[in-house]
C-alpha cells in the first residue's frame, strides 16, 4: 500500500498493518527528521500523482524481485520538525532475507526515483537540500 | 491546445509560480528545446534554467532526460534532482 500525505506517521500503526499480512518475516525502515546543524523545520514537496505512481512502481518491482507477500510505503509531505517520521517502509515475506533486502532496496531507490524535494529552515534561513552522491551510489547497487 | 508546465522546489520558487500553460512553436520538439524557448522569452525563466545540469524533467508524469520528445505531450514538469526519503 502506498500513502503520501501530510498526516503524522505512527510507526506502531504502520508496523501493525504490514504485520497483519501473516508473513513469517517483516522488515521495516523508519526515517526521521534529523536536527542537523540546527534544523528547525523540514518541508517536503512532492509531485502529486507522479510521486504515488513512482512509489507504486518501486513497490511492485520489490514484490516481484523478492517474492514479497506485501510492501508498504508511507511518506509524509508538508512541514515537519526534528523527530517527526518522514517515511515508513515495510516489507512482508516468508523469510528474513527477502524482507530485509527488499526493504533496503525500497528506501535506497525511493531517495533517487520518487519526486520529493526537501527544504530545511534554520532560523531565518531556508535552503533546498542538495542531492548526495552517496544516495546515487546506494541506489545503483540494486541495478544489477 | 496548450502545453501545461509544472515546476517544483527551487525551480518553482525562481519562476514564481507552480504551473502555467504555454503554446510553444512547432519547432520546439524536446524538453531541452522547450527550456531554450522559455528562457529566450523571459529573463525570469532564463535565470531559473541557467544551469541545465541541475534540471530534471518529466513528460506526462514519466521521468525523462532533457533530450526527450515533447511532441504530443500534455504536461511537462521541470524540477531539481529529487531529495526524498
Amino acid at each position: 500500500m502506498i500513502t503520501v500525505g501530510a498526516a503524522p506517521i505512527d510507526a506502531g500503526i504502520e508496523c501493525a498493518a504490514i504485520s497483519a499480512t501473516g508473513a513469517g518475516g517483516i522488515a521495516t525502515f523508519v526515517g526521521l527528521v534529523r536536527a542537523d546543524d540546527g534544523v528547525a523545520t523540514l518541508e517536503l514537496e512532492h509531485y502529486p500523482g507522479a510521486t504515488e505512481a513512482a512509489l507504486a512502481m518501486l513497490a511492485a518491482r520489490a514484490v516481484e524481485r523478492w517474492g514479497l507477500i506485501d510492501a508498504r510505503i508511507t511518506h509524509r509531505v508538508g512541514v515537519m520538525v526534528p523527530g517527526d517520521i518522514v517515511v515508513f517502509v515495510g516489507t512482508a515475506a516468508a523469510h528474513r532475507a527477502a524482507a530485509l533486502e527488499a526493504c533496503a532496496f525500497l528506501i535506497d531507490r525511493l531517495k533517487t526515483d520518487a519526486p520529493f524535494w526537501k527544504k530545511e529552515t534554520r532560523g531565518d534561513d531556508a535552503s533546498w537540500v542538495e542531492p548526495r552522491g552517496s544516495d546515487d551510489a546506494a541506489a545503483a547497487r540494486w541495478s544489477h | 491546445m496548450g502545453l501545461e508546465l509544472v515546476y517544483f522546489a527551487w525551480v518553482r520558487e525562481r519562476i514564481g509560480h507552480g504551473s502555467e500553460t504555454v503554446h510553444p512553436p512547432a519547432d520546439v520538439v524536446t524538453v531541452a528545446g522547450l527550456i531554450d524557448w522559455l528562457a529566450a522569452g523571459s529573463a525570469v525563466h532564463a535565470a531559473a534554467f541557467i544551469d541545465r545540469t541541475r534540471l530534471r524533467a518529466a513528460v506526462d508524469q514519466t521521468f525523462v532526460g532533457l533530450d526527450a520528445s515533447v511532441i504530443g505531450a500534455r504536461e511537462v514538469a521541470i524540477f531539481p534532482p529529487v531529495t526524498g526519503g
